[in-house]
């Protein structure tokens, strides 16, 4: 079956809102988490340090730069996550209307495709399975 | 919002809602009718005007249905005129209560006074949230039969009095294996339909996982809960691999290990872990058969040594002819086909699983396996007349043609 990832994005506005009020909001979100487990969908959720603790690895020229960051180049922050599996991406949007959320941020909704829809039989899949097979690799 | 957006409310509400009418009303039958009528008028009314919170109106609506319906029925009288002086209560429901309420409902659901059929019907429909048609299609069933079963069961509750409480405690764990025996039922017709044209129904397996997960959350320490679900996790992830591009069955030995959940094998090999506190029960000690399948890399790399040992552990606390036939297989592997071959023989003397495909299935293996080629056909022959599964059978048709 799909899942869904319901993906956090919070402006540098609402990650400080919500750090003034990070306990209320951890235990905001450990009531959501065991109302999911409740209800049979949940599968992970982490959520993400301060993104000016990250850094960013740029993949524009021959050799990758690295930067701290993310600074002023994004409007938006990926602030953590919620896997869910669910039935529809109705479900996923009803799931996602529940999140604590702080006001002005907004969760995406995507979809993670199952292992099942992963095109099967191309030539060079099997044949690289048959050669690891043959080799003991798998 | 549309269809599918009440039925998203509906599939997060359902099991809530008709848990918290049957506490409010005290008539199972009645809360789940009123259930009904409420997500039938959200399914009119929400097109054309999407309430603000969904799952408030959903509750109060059927909270306004069971009224009209006690009000009906002019031998209630008091009880209505209790109800009437309650409170409007959908923003005070007590989570741990409710978390017990769900709890009952499953049980419920489960309960022995019903059919088999009964019992999986109801589960689904009352707390898996499907509807009759998602029943009938998942079972392969006209919809009236699931309708039937259904309006039985809850006479059948209502005659026999059960009542909407958590068992005793003397009874809970013979009624918990109950409601472990139905989401049972229904992961298997997942995961190897017993008719049709597919060998698996992934979605029907998925309802039972999602009810076993509900289940876990609401039992944490029962170790056999967690089995189950690890069981079915195991399994699952193998749901990949198990079926060519074409739907035709792929055996384990054949399987792409590649192509297997990992993500699902992790969440079982967790679940395994969590029911392995006092010993094994059967789900767990199934679960850890497929644990031991799932971690290995290949058929030749498998601990068949282990898997022999528990499946001689599972055949002790749960005997059954189809655990003797899997420890054959098992020692087939680890041992060699002949005295596995003894072992199907004597299982064939008992006569305790005549008309099963599996065995002629297993038999013709083993006697392939040992050189045995026109025996080893007739076997399989005999195997695909018995087999239900279209599916299944080509694959026995077709290795009993390659043995000529």
């Amino acid at each position: 079956m799909p899942q869904y990832m319901l993906i956090m994005r919070g402006t540098d506005e609402t990650n400080a809102a919500m750090m003034a009020d990070i306990d209320e909001m951890m235990a905001a979100t450990r009531l959501f988490i065991e109302e999911t487990a409740r209800a049979g969908v949940y599968v992970a959720a982490e959520g993400l340090d301060d993104p000016g603790q990250g850094v960013v690895v740029h993949f524009s020229g021959e050799a990758p730069v690295v930067t701290d960051g993310p600074y002023g180049e994004t409007k938006e922050l990926f602030g953590g996550y919620f896997l869910l599996d669910v039935a529809s991406k109705q479900e996923a949007v009803e799931w996602a209307k529940r999140v604590p959320a702080v006001p002005g941020s907004k969760i995406e909704i995507r979809r993670v495709p199952g292992e099942d829809e992963v095109p099967q039989d191309s030539g060079k899949f099997v044949k690289e399975g048959r050669l690891r097979e043959s080799n003991g690799q798998i | 919002m549309g269809t599918a957006d009440v039925e998203a409310v509906w599939r997060i509400e359902s099991a809530r809602i008709v848990a918290a009418l049957t506490r409010f009303t005290g008539d199972f039958g009645l809360a789940e009718d009123a259930a009904q009528e409420a997500v039938a008028e959200a399914l009119v009314s929400w097109p054309l005007a999407s309430p603000a919170n969904p799952g408030g109106w959903l509750m109060a609506t059927a909270r306004r249905r069971a009224i009209d319906a006690i009000r009906r029925r002019t031998a209630l009288q008091d009880r209505y005129a209790l109800l009437a002086a309650e409170p409007v209560v959908d923003e005070e429901i007590d989570p741990d209560r409710i978390d017990d309420d769900v709890l009952a409902l499953m049980f419920v659901s489960c309960h022995p006074v019903l059919s088999p059929e009964a019992r999986v019907a109801l589960t689904l429909r009352v707390v898996g949230g499907l509807s009759s048609e998602e029943i009938a299609h998942a079972f392969l069933v006209p919809v009236p039969t699931v309708q039937a079963r259904i309006t039985r069961a809850k006479k059948t509750i209502a005659a026999a009095g059960v009542p909407f409480e958590l068992p005793p405690a003397g009874e809970r764990g013979e009624r918990l294996g109950g409601v472990l025996s139905v989401l049972y039922v229904i992961f298997t017709e997942g995961s190897t339909a017993t008719s049709g044209d597919r060998l698996l129904r992934p979605d029907v397996a998925y309802e039972a996982i999602r009810l076993a997960r509900t289940l876990a959350a609401l039992q944490p320490d029962e170790p056999e809960v967690h089995g189950l679900l690890a069981l079915c996790e195991l399994t699952a992830a193998r749901f990949p691999a198990r079926t060519g591009p074409d739907g035709s069955p792929i055996l384990l030995e054949h399987q792409d290990r590649r192509r297997w959940d990992f993500s699902a094998i992790r969440r079982g090999l967790a679940a395994l872990a969590r029911a392995s506190t006092r010993g094994l029960g059967p789900y767990g000690l199934q679960a850890a058969i497929a644990a031991a399948h799932a971690s290995a890399p290949s058929v030749e790399a498998t601990d068949w040594d282990r898997i022999v040992v528990l499946y001689e552990a599972l055949g002790r606390i749960a005997p059954s002819p189809v655990v003797e036939l899997n420890r054959a297989v098992a020692v087939a592997m680890a041992s060699g086909p002949a005295q596995a071959l003894a072992m199907v023989d004597e299982l064939i003397a008992s006569d305790r699983l005549a008309n099963s495909y599996l065995v002629p299935t297993v038999r013709g293996e083993l006697l392939a396996r040992l050189g045995r080629r026109p025996e080893a056909r007739a076997e399989l022959e005999l195997a695909a007349r018995l087999c239900a599964n279209q599916r299944e059978r080509s694959v026995l048709l077709r290795k009993a043609a390659a043995l000529s």
